[in-house]
């Protein structure tokens, strides 16, 4: 499977950005925002007036992955999210109380499905075709990517337009504030991401998408060890065979444990990065560290490399996703 | 669909709603003709006697001891756990570490009814609201509950796509047993009420302040309703060593987009049209093999042109008798699509014809009439469902008499 | 009129419009315009809280919010009671 093309909004100049961002040591706060672009040159004013931050994030994103493929229609869209809209939720919930569930506004409510960043996606280009919309925290992105990968495999599309957005509002961080999670050492964090994926070679494409796999729960280190050897034989490979491993820790020093084991013992003769130092922490956050492994790839094409990415989003849902050079 | 293509068999079905609080229960209500709706009994809203709302007539603690599990948690999960604990129990399958097995469950509410109260204290005082209380607000977090009280582990996933949700979700678990990943998948979809989804919908005016009337030219719009649906599917190879005879097949299913309008369906039902034909396509069945059709038929203006346009547009002039459930459950929102796969399931089990109540004038539109009456005992071959939900996301089901 | 075109503008969140933009007499929906059904229920939570007129029939919409003339006319008919 292949990546043709992506983008990405993410607190990195990241949008339009061919290049890799800045390595950045630490985070700058615990909570980092998105450097987002101007939408009035992504998105129909029309349809901009009713769409919220996180919409916007969505619609621009996708729509510059569609402009770097030379595409204007996808034949499927899949999306991933799991906050979904948090800003008009918290809107609508906000009036409803406050006025006694009276005069509130439908825009708000309408916007607050979670599955309204597909479909505002769906609706700028007139996309008639399949439209999901997963919701699974720390595996929303990955559900949605399999998705894709499964409609690929069927030959049912020429192309699969997959992607994620979560952001993080002032309630939303207040609340997980309350739950400790922002207060080791981890940053809050957000962004959209999304590729175009295609079967079809061509020297566009920018990556080849060999295989993602999900874990919950795994009963320890040795489990998670154990998910990763099957993963990487299930590739016909091993260890070695990977040249970069780009990792999920985020500075919590309870939930970076499982990754310094993996650095003492699986991974202690690989190349080895983290990257929510640029995006913070969020439960779609790996879709941004697969646009860091493409970007990366795309921009050093030779040799041709192998790039493993392990992440868990709290040590409960874990994924893996193996990504290589055309 | 292609005869090489792996099939998929219903072993096991489970729900819960305003009707019933399992599948018996449920077919005791259709026999006698009694719908689920009421006055609001359960929500403290402004709105109590003024909207009808099919609710499930158990309270959080009777449905935590009816699903045996914590009544603390999100109302939404409570429900998912009732329906996909008998689902499971149905299909007579023992978990166990050889058998890879999936949750694919659906939602749009999360733990709203308990953020709801949460929220209520946290906006005039950040440090105030119980933790507990928000702590399971995500669509996602309903679905880790119900999957660690059943022991499923290999995959577990949360779709929500509005009302398409539970059928995408059903569909979604299919292919996962196609592709050999897992060998069974319990698949639907749960929806409670919620003063959040209460006055949403009536922001819309789209709520009837009497029972709903699907498909009538008189029609006002919608009652929510709330319940669960699950279906467990599962290989062939799993089907084989059951001691049971299948419920159904899934033999037909598609999503398709109508990008019209983020809330209303184009007039000609092109995403309804798209969704019909790409299920029958998929299932390699013609219009005429078509049994029944169990409509999305919310009620409102809006749906039942645009639905019942497309039905025109593809069946006629030969229509299969067809139904609104709604007009017994409500709209039950993110559970409405696998509600009504159990329905259409045990339609071609037991030979039925679900009645769409509260039908008297034909809608001026369309050449066709929903069946009023409860059949039993008809040859029910092959069922369509349909699930249509905002964002223009349109499903549609084919669920066939497995052969023997 | 002109208040009305400014609430409207905010309401409905035409970021790019101004009132000058918005003829007196031009049509709201379809042409014109161009709002929506969504807009239209926006408009009539806007007369409840502006104008504490409730609209209770959503059909009677199109005739009331045809242009910012019949608009204001219905709101100086009706103002401070229930439609």
């Amino acid at each position: 499977m292949f990546i043709r093309a992506l983008a990405s909004i993410s607190p990195q100049p990241t949008f339009g950005a061919d290049q890799l961002p800045a390595e950045s040591a630490g985070y700058s706060s615990n909570r980092l925002a998105c450097i987002e672009p101007d939408y009035k040159e992504w998105i129909d004013p029309k349809m901009m007036r009713r769409m919220s931050r996180i919409i916007r994030m969505g619609v621009a994103t996708a729509a510059l992955c569609l402009k770097n493929a030379g595409i204007e229609t996808p034949d499927a869209i899949v999306t991933g999210s799991a906050y979904g809209c948090l800003e008009d939720t918290g809107l609508f919930l906000n009036r409803m109380i406050e006025f006694n569930e009276e005069m509130l506004n439908p825009t708000s409510f309408i916007q607050s499905t979670h599955n309204t960043v597909g479909a505002q996606i769906a609706l700028s280009v007139k996309c008639y075709g399949y439209n999901n919309t997963f919701v699974h925290r720390g595996f929303s992105f990955e559900n949605a990517l399999l998705d894709g990968i499964l409609l690929l495999k069927d030959n049912e599309v020429n192309n699969v337009l997959v992607g994620s957005a979560d952001e993080i509002t002032n309630i939303s961080f207040a609340v997980l504030n309350r739950f400790g999670r922002f207060s080791g050492g981890a940053a809050a964090g957000e962004g959209a991401a999304f590729f175009l994926l295609t079967n079809e070679p061509d020297p566009q494409n920018c990556a080849v998408l060999d295989a993602i796999h999900t874990f919950y729960k795994p009963a320890g280190a040795d489990a998670v060890v154990n998910e990763i050897n099957r993963f990487l034989t299930s590739q016909s490979l091993s260890i070695s065979d990977i040249d970069l491993i780009i990792n999920g820790m985020n500075g919590d020093s309870a939930n970076d444990e499982t990754y310094h084991e993996l650095n003492r013992g699986l991974f202690n003769s690989q190349k080895n990065i983290s990257y929510k130092n640029l995006c913070g922490e969020y439960p779609t956050s790996s879709s941004f560290a697969l646009w860091y492994a493409t970007t990366m790839l795309k921009s050093e094409p030779k040799p041709r490399r192998r790039i493993l990415i392990y992440n868990h989003y709290k040590n409960i849902h874990h994924s893996l996703f193996l990504v290589s050079s055309c | 669909m292609n005869h090489t293509d792996p099939v998929v068999y219903i072993a096991g079905l489970g729900i819960i709603s305003a009707i019933g609080n399992n599948v018996a229960e449920t077919l005791d209500s259709f026999e006698k003709m009694l719908p689920g709706m009421q006055e609001i009994s359960m929500l403290d809203t402004i709105h109590r006697g003024e909207l009808p709302v099919a609710e499930v007539k158990l309270s959080n603690k009777e449905l935590g001891e009816f699903a045996g599990i914590s009544p603390l948690i999100p109302r939404t999960a409570l429900l998912s756990m009732a329906a996909a604990k008998e689902a499971l129990n149905d299909s007579g399958v023992e978990l166990n570490s050889s058998i890879r097995s999936g949750l694919i469950s659906a939602n749009t509410t999360g733990g709203m009814d308990l953020s709801e109260q949460f929220f209520a204290d946290f906006r005039l005082d950040p440090g105030s609201g119980h933790l507990r209380d928000i702590v399971n607000h995500e669509c996602g977090a309903v679905t880790d509950l119900v999957a660690d009280a059943l022991g499923i582990k290999d995959y577990i996933s949360t779709i929500s796509t509005a009302c398409s949700s539970s059928a995408n979700a059903i569909f979604f678990g299919a292919r996962l047993i196609r592709h050999n990943m897992l060998d069974l998948v319990i698949a639907g979809g749960s929806d409670a009420l919620t003063k959040f989804t209460i006055n949403g919908f009536n922001t819309l005016m789209i709520l009837d302040k009497e029972f709903c009337k699907p498909f009538d030219e008189n029609r006002k719009g919608l009652n929510l309703g709330e319940g669960a649906g699950y279906v467990v599917m599962v290989s062939e190879k799993l089907m084989k060593g059951l001691r049971k005879k299948p419920y159904a097949v899934l033999s037909g299913y598609a999503n398709a987009n109508d990008a019209y309008h983020q809330t209303a369906s184009s007039p000609e039902g092109t995403g309804s049209w798209l969704a019909m034909t790409g299920a029958l396509k998929r299932s390699g069945l013609n219009t005429v093999d078509i049994d029944y059709i169990n409509l999305h038929g919310t009620g409102t203006q809006n749906n039942d042109v645009a639905e019942g346009t497309a039905i025109r547009r593809l069946f006629s002039p030969e229509y299969p008798r067809m139904s609104s459930t709604k007009t017994f459950t409500g709209h039950t929102l993110g559970a409405s699509g696998s509600i009504e796969a159990v329905f259409s399931c045990l339609a071609i089990e037991k030979g039925l014809i679900y009645p769409n109540l509260r039908f008297n004038t034909p809608m001026k539109e369309l050449d066709f009439i929903p069946e009023t009456k409860y059949l039993t005992g008809q040859p029910v071959n092959h069922v369509m469902s349909n699930s249509f939900g905002f964002g223009g996301n349109c499903s549609s089901l084919i669920f066939s008499k497995p052969q023997v | 009129m002109y208040d009305l075109k400014t609430q409207i503008i905010e309401q409905l969140n035409l970021q790019d419009k101004k009132p000058e933009d918005i003829g007196d007499d031009e049509a709201l929906f379809k042409d014109g315009l161009g709002l929506d059904s969504i807009d239209a229920l926006e408009l009539i939570v806007l007369l409840q809280q502006n104008y504490k007129i409730k609209l209770a029939n959503p059909d009677d919409g199109p005739k009331v919010f045809r242009s910012i003339r019949t608009m204001a006319e219905f709101i100086t008919e009706h103002q401070g009671k229930a439609a």
